[in-house]
C-alpha cells in the first residue's frame, strides 16, 4: 500500500480537503451553503461511483439510502434526543444492514434488470415511510429550534453540520481510492468488465457485489442526517426524491464514472451549472430544459465525461487523475 | 363485501387496459432496442396536451383527437431518435438512458414555460352505464375497448407485415437480422416512433377521464415499469396483461387495507418478481 | 465591437430594470425584502399568484412615496428572489443567500410549508423576520421561532366550519368518511377534523389517506361505507378535482362533499356539473364582505385598501387573471410588515417583532392577529376561513358563492341532492 505516494490520491483528497478549509476559514454564510450542497452531492455521487462507476451496477434508488439511513438517524435525534454523530452513525448501520439483505437479492440481477429493480425499492421504501408511524407517516419528523442550542446556537450549529460534513467528504474520498486501488477493487472491476469471466477467474462475485452495495449505502446515510437535522425537518416526499436519484447519476456521468475524481467534478460542474442558471435572470424559466440539453451533448458527445475526456486528449495527464 | 370487491375488480380491470397500453410502448422499445425509455412519461403528458388543446381550442371530439395525436408523436418519436439515440446505440443502456432522460428534462422544462403546472381537465363525457349496483363510464368503457383494438393491432402488425416480421428479428438478434439485409437503423427508429405513439394514445385515452398536469406523466411512467415486468419485459404483448394485473391489484388491494399501501404492495411485488421470475409472469420465452 | 458594448449595457440596464422594477430613486431610506418563488415544478401556479400579490403591494407602497415613518422617513421598498424550482433543496441555500450576500431586510416565505418550515429556520438563524405566505401547518410555529409570523389560517382551522356547515343544515347528521392525500398539509387538516368530529360526538367510520400521485380513486370511493352523510378531505388541486370528478361520476349518497385547496380555484369549474354542491375553505375571495365599516363596529383598526380597491387594482396590474386568496396571501404578507414598521417607527428586528407581535388589525382579507405565547408564536389567530360551494347561475354554468360565516356569506349553504 503505497497510496500517500501517489499522486491521484493526492488531488483527490486535497481538493475537497483545501475546497472545504477554505470556505472555513473564510468564514462567509453563502459560501458555506453554496458549497454545503456541493460537498452534499460529492458524497452521494462518489458513494455511488462504488457501486456504478467499479461493478459496473447502475443503481436509481441510491437516494433510498440517504432517505431512510436520515430518517433512522434523524429519528434517534429528534425522538430520542442522542447526539448528532451518534445518531449518524447509527443511521449509517442500518443503512449497510438494508443493503446487505435487499443486495443479496437483487444483486442477481443483471444490467437494466438490476437497475428497475432499484427503482421499485425507492418507491416501495418512500411508501412504506409515508405509511410508518414511528416515522410520523406523512407528517414526517420536526426539532424544536432549540435543538440547536446544544451545539451553541444555531449559528455555532450550521458551521459544525458543515464541518462534519466535510469530515465525512474526506473519508468518502479516500475509502473510494482506497477501493478502487484495492484487490477487492480489482474484482469489482473485473465484474464490470465481464462477470462470468471474474467469477471463473476466482472472483468471489456475489460476495464482492454485496459488499460493495453496502459501502455504497453507508455514506450516503450519514449525509441525511445531517441534511435532515440542518432543515429541522423531513418528509418522505424530500426523503426519497427519485428525481435527486437520477440527478446524482448524472453527476457521475459528467464527471466520469470509474474515476475517483469523477463523481467530484461532476458534482461540482453539474451543481455550479444549475446554481448558475437559477439565479441568472435570462434562463429563469427556461433552465431545465436548458440543462437537459447539456447533459444530451454529455451524452452524445463526451460519453467518459470530463475526466475520461481530459484523459484521452492528454494521456501525459493520466498519472494525474485517476 | 362481495358487491364491493366486484364493483373494485370492474373499475381496476378497466383502468388497466390504459395502463397496459403505456406500459406496451415502453415494453416495445425495451425489447427491440434494449433502451429504458425515461421520456416516456413526459410523452405521455404530451399527448394528454394534444387532446386537451384540439378539443379546447378546436373543439374536436377527443376520441377524433387521438389518432392526430398518434401521429404527431409517431413523427416526434423519430426526431427524438434522430438526435438523442441513434449515435449512442452501441453504447450500452446506461447512455441511452441518460439521453432519453435528457430529452425528459427538456419536454419538462419547455412543458413548464408553456403550459405551467396548473391542472387541465377534459370536460367530456359520454354518460355512465348502470348495471345493478356497480356504475360503469362511458368515457373508461371507450378506453378499455380501444386498448384492446390497439393491442390487436399491434399483434398484427408485429407478427403478419413484413415491417413486423422485421422488427422482431431486429427484437431477437440484432446483429442476424442485419446480416438478413434488414436495415437495423429504420427499424430501430419505427420502433421508437411506435412506443412513442403508444405512450401518447395512453395519455390522449387517459385525459378523456382524468385531470392532469405536464408533470403527470411520471407517476404513469412509474406504473408502466411495473406492468412491463409483471408481463414480461420485452413482450409487449404481455404488457397488456400486465396492465390489467395491476388494474385489478388497485381495485381489491384497498378492500382490504388502507388505501395508501397500495404503492408499497405495488412496488414490493414488482421487486419480487423481477427478483424470483425476471421473465415476468407469462414466463413465456 | 461598439455595438457589442451598447448591446451588452443594454442588456445589463434591461436586467437592472426587471430586477428592480421601481429603482430607489429620491427615498430617504431602502429596505430589500428577499423570498423564493417557485416558478418551476409543481407549486408554480399558485406560487406565481403569491407573487403577483406581493408584487402588487410593493408597487402601491412605493407609489404612495414609500413606507412612512412617525419621524418623517420614507422607505422605499426592494425585492429579490429565486426559483426554488419547488423542491427543498436548495431553498437554505437561497435564503443564505438573500440574507448574506443580498443583505435582505426582511423575509416571506416560499410557497407551501414544506418550503416555508426549511426556510423559517435560517429566517430564525439569521434573526430576520419572516412573514409566512402559502404555509399552513400548524408544525412550523411549534418548533420555538420568534421572528416567523403566519398569514394563513392554520391547517386545524380549515374543515371545521365544514362540519358546523353541516351540522347546522342537518342536525341528526351522524356520520362522516374522511378521505386525504397522505402528505403533511392534508394530514394535519383531517387529524384536526377527526378530532373535533369526534368531540361534537360524530361519528368517522372511515378515515384514510391516499399517495399523492393517486390518479384513480375509484376503489377508495367504492370503500365509502353506506349511510355517511358528509365526505371531507382531499388533498391539493389535481388530486383533489379527480376524486371530486369521480365522486359525481359515481353517484355517492352523500349530503356534503367538503374538499381542500381546489374548490376555491375558479379552474375548479372545468368540473361542469361535477363541482355543483361541493364545500370548500377558502383563505380569502373576492367578494369578502370586509369593510372598515365592519371592523369600525368590532373595534378594530382598519390597514390597507378596501376589498374594492385591490380588486380594482390587480386587475389593471394583471389583466384578465382574477386575483385567487394566494395573491391576496401575499399581500397581506406585505401589509403585515408594513403596519409592523409603521408600528415601530423603525427597520430593526426586535423593535420590528415587537411591533407586530401587537397587531391586530383588519385588511381587505379579513383579520389579522397573532399568537404570541412561547409555544405557539407567530400562528395566525384572528383570520377566519371563507367557505365556498358551487352552484348553478340562471344560465345553468357553475358560479362560486360565499355560505360560511353567516357574517361573511351571501347565500346560505344548502346540502347535496341525493338521488
Amino acid at each position: 500500500m503505497s497510496f500517500w505516494r501517489s499522486a491521484g490520491f493526492w488531488i483527490n483528497v486535497l481538493l475537497v480537503a483545501i475546497g472545504g478549509a477554505v470556505v472555513l476559514l473564510i468564514h462567509q454564510d453563502t459560501l458555506r451553503e453554496t458549497v454545503f450542497t456541493i460537498l452534499m452531492f460529492v458524497i452521494l455521487a462518489s458513494s455511488l461511483n462504488i457501486i456504478m462507476g467499479l461493478t459496473g451496477y447502475v443503481n436509481f434508488g441510491h437516494i433510498v439510502f440517504f432517505g431512510l439511513g436520515g430518517y433512522f438517524g434523524f429519528f434517534l435525534l429528534s425522538q430520542l434526543g442522542w447526539p448528532l454523530y451518534l445518531c449518524m452513525i447509527a443511521g449509517g448501520a442500518l443503512s449497510v444492514v438494508i443493503a446487505l439483505v435487499v443486495g443479496a437479492a437483487v444483486l442477481r440481477l443483471r444490467g437494466a434488470y438490476f437497475a428497475l429493480a432499484t427503482i421499485g425499492i425507492n418507491e416501495a421504501a418512500r411508501a412504506f415511510v409515508a405509511n410508518f408511524a414511528p416515522f410520523g407517516g406523512a407528517t414526517g419528523l420536526y426539532v424544536n429550534f432549540s435543538a440547536y442550542n446544544a451545539y451553541g446556537g444555531s449559528s455555532k450549529a450550521l458551521w459544525w453540520i458543515f464541518t462534519l460534513l466535510w469530515i465525512v467528504t474526506i473519508i468518502t474520498v479516500v475509502v473510494c481510492y482506497l477501493v478502487k486501488h484495492s484487490r477487492f477493487g480489482l474484482g469489482l472491476i473485473a465484474i464490470r468488465e465481464d462477470e462470468d469471466a471474474a467469477m471463473v477467474m476466482g472472483v468471489k462475485t456475489p460476495w464482492a457485489k454485496t459488499a460493495a452495495f453496502a459501502l455504497s449505502a453507508f455514506f450516503p446515510a450519514l449525509v441525511g442526517t445531517l441534511y435532515f437535522f440542518k432543515n429541522g425537518n423531513v418528509e418522505p416526499e424530500d426523503a426519497f426524491r427519485f428525481q435527486l436519484s437520477l440527478e446524482i447519476l448524472v453527476m457521475v456521468m459528467l464527471g466520469g464514472k470509474g474515476y475517483v475524481l469523477g463523481p467530484i467534478i461532476g458534482a461540482l460542474a453539474y451543481e455550479r451549472l444549475r446554481g448558475v442558471l437559477l439565479v441568472s435572470p435570462l434562463f429563469k424559466n427556461l433552465h431545465l430544459a436548458l440543462s437537459g440539453a447539456i447533459l444530451l451533448l454529455i451524452v452524445l458527445f463526451m460519453p467518459g465525461g470530463l475526466v475520461g475526456w481530459v484523459r484521452d486528449r492528454l494521456p501525459r495527464l493520466r498519472r494525474w487523475l485517476e | 363485501m362481495f358487491a364491493h370487491l366486484s364493483a373494485s375488480l370492474v373499475d381496476g380491470l378497466l383502468i388497466g387496459f390504459v395502463y397496459g397500453i403505456a406500459a406496451m410502448g415502453l415494453s416495445l422499445i425495451w425489447g427491440v432496442m434494449r433502451v429504458i425509455n425515461l421520456a416516456h412519461g413526459a410523452t405521455m403528458a404530451l399527448g394528454m396536451f394534444c387532446i386537451y388543446g384540439l378539443f379546447t381550442k378546436l373543439g374536436i371530439n377527443p376520441y377524433l383527437g387521438v389518432p392526430l395525436a398518434a401521429l404527431l408523436a409517431l413523427l416526434f418519436g423519430f426526431l427524438i431518435y434522430g438526435v438523442a439515440l441513434h449515435r449512442v446505440m452501441q453504447s450500452g443502456y446506461l447512455y441511452t438512458l441518460l439521453a432519453t432522460f435528457a430529452v425528459n428534462m427538456i419536454i419538462i422544462g419547455v412543458g413548464t414555460t408553456l403550459f405551467t403546472t396548473s391542472p387541465r381537465n377534459v370536460d367530456f363525457s359520454l354518460g355512465s352505464l348502470q348495471m345493478g349496483s356497480e356504475i360503469l363510464l362511458g368515457t373508461r368503457l371507450v378506453a378499455a375497448v380501444a386498448s384492446v383494438v390497439i393491442t390487436v393491432a399491434l399483434y398484427l402488425f408485429l407478427y403478419f407485415t413484413r415491417t413486423g416480421k422485421a422488427i422482431r428479428a431486429v427484437s431477437n438478434n440484432r446483429a442476424a437480422a442485419e446480416l438478413m439485409g434488414i436495415s437495423s437503423t429504420q427499424v430501430l427508429a419505427l420502433s421508437f416512433g411506435l412506443g412513442t405513439m403508444l405512450a401518447a394514445v395512453a395519455g390522449g385515452l387517459t385525459a378523456t377521464f382524468f385531470p392532469f398536469t405536464i408533470l403527470s406523466g411520471g407517476a404513469y411512467q412509474l406504473k408502466s415499469f411495473v406492468i412491463c415486468v409483471l408481463g414480461g419485459l420485452g413482450n409487449p404483448l404481455g404488457a397488456l396483461f400486465g396492465g390489467l394485473i395491476l388494474g385489478a391489484l388497485e381495485g381489491i388491494v384497498p378492500v382490504f387495507m388502507p388505501v395508501s399501501w397500495v404503492p408499497v404492495v405495488e412496488f414490493g411485488l414488482f421487486v419480487l418478481v423481477l427478483v424470483v421470475r425476471p421473465t415476468g409472469l407469462m414466463g413465456a420465452k | 465591437m461598439k455595438t457589442f458594448m451598447s448591446f451588452v449595457v443594454a442588456l445589463g440596464l434591461a436586467g437592472a430594470i426587471i430586477l428592480q422594477p421601481l429603482g430607489a430613486a429620491a427615498a430617504d431610506k431602502s429596505i430589500l425584502i428577499g423570498f423564493t418563488a417557485s416558478q418551476t415544478g409543481k407549486l408554480n401556479v399558485e406560487a406565481t399568484r403569491q407573487i403577483n400579490g406581493l408584487n402588487l403591494w410593493v408597487e402601491q407602497v412605493n407609489q404612495a412615496g414609500g413606507i412612512k415613518l412617525p419621524d418623517g422617513t420614507h422607505v422605499k421598498v426592494q425585492t429579490k428572489y429565486y426559483d426554488d424550482e419547488s423542491n427543498k433543496e436548495r431553498v437554505q441555500e437561497l435564503y443564505t443567500r438573500l440574507i448574506s450576500s443580498d443583505k435582505a431586510d426582511f423575509l416571506i416565505s416560499p410557497y407551501s410549508s414544506g418550503l416555508a418550515d426549511a426556510a423559517a429556520v435560517m429566517a430564525q438563524q439569521y434573526n430576520k423576520i419572516m412573514i409566512t405566505t402559502g404555509a399552513s401547518s400548524d408544525s412550523i410555529f411549534k418548533k420555538g421561532y420568534t421572528l416567523v409570523y403566519m398569514t394563513y389560517t392554520p391547517a386545524s382551522r380549515y374543515l371545521t366550519g365544514a362540519l358546523d356547515v353541516l351540522l347546522k343544515l342537518d342536525p341528526a347528521a351522524k356520520k362522516i368518511a374522511i378521505i386525504h392525500e397522505n402528505d403533511k398539509f392534508s394530514t394535519d387538516v383531517v387529524t384536526a377534523l377527526k378530532k373535533y368530529a369526534e368531540d361534537k360526538g360524530m361519528e368517522v367510520p372511515m378515515f384514510e389517506g391516499y399517495d399523492s400521485g393517486a390518479t384513480d380513486f375509484a376503489p377508495f370511493i367504492n370503500k365509502i361505507p353506506k349511510g355517511v352523510d358528509g365526505v371531507m378531505g382531499g388533498g391539493h388541486f389535481a388530486d383533489t378535482t379527480t376524486f371530486a370528478r369521480q365522486f359525481y361520476e359515481k353517484k355517492v349518497p352523500a349530503k356534503m362533499l367538503a374538499l381542500l385547496v381546489a374548490p376555491p380555484e375558479p379552474k375548479f369549474a372545468e368540473l361542469g356539473d361535477a363541482c355543483i354542491g361541493v364545500i370548500g375553505p377558502s383563505q380569502w375571495e373576492p367578494f369578502a364582505t370586509y369593510s372598515p365599516e365592519a371592523a369600525k363596529a368590532e373595534k378594530v383598526e382598519w390597514f390597507g385598501p378596501t376589498v374594492q380597491d385591490f380588486l380594482k387594482l390587480y386587475s389593471a396590474k394583471y389583466g384578465k387573471e382574477e386575483p385567487s386568496y394566494h395573491s391576496a396571501g401575499g399581500y397581506a404578507a406585505g401589509l403585515i410588515l408594513q403596519k409592523g414598521i409603521e408600528a415601530a417607527g423603525s427597520l430593526d428586528t426586535d423593535k420590528v417583532q415587537a411591533a407586530i407581535d401587537k397587531e391586530d388589525m383588519y385588511t381587505f382579507y379579513g383579520r389579522i392577529k397573532f399568537n404570541t405565547t412561547p409555544n405557539l408564536h407567530g400562528l395566525q389567530d384572528g383570520h377566519e376561513m371563507i367557505y365556498i360551494q358551487w352552484r348553478k347561475d340562471k344560465q345553468g354554468k357553475p358560479e362560486k358563492i360565499a355560505v360560511w360565516p353567516a357574517s361573511a356569506a351571501s347565500a346560505a349553504p344548502v346540502l347535496r341532492k341525493v338521488e
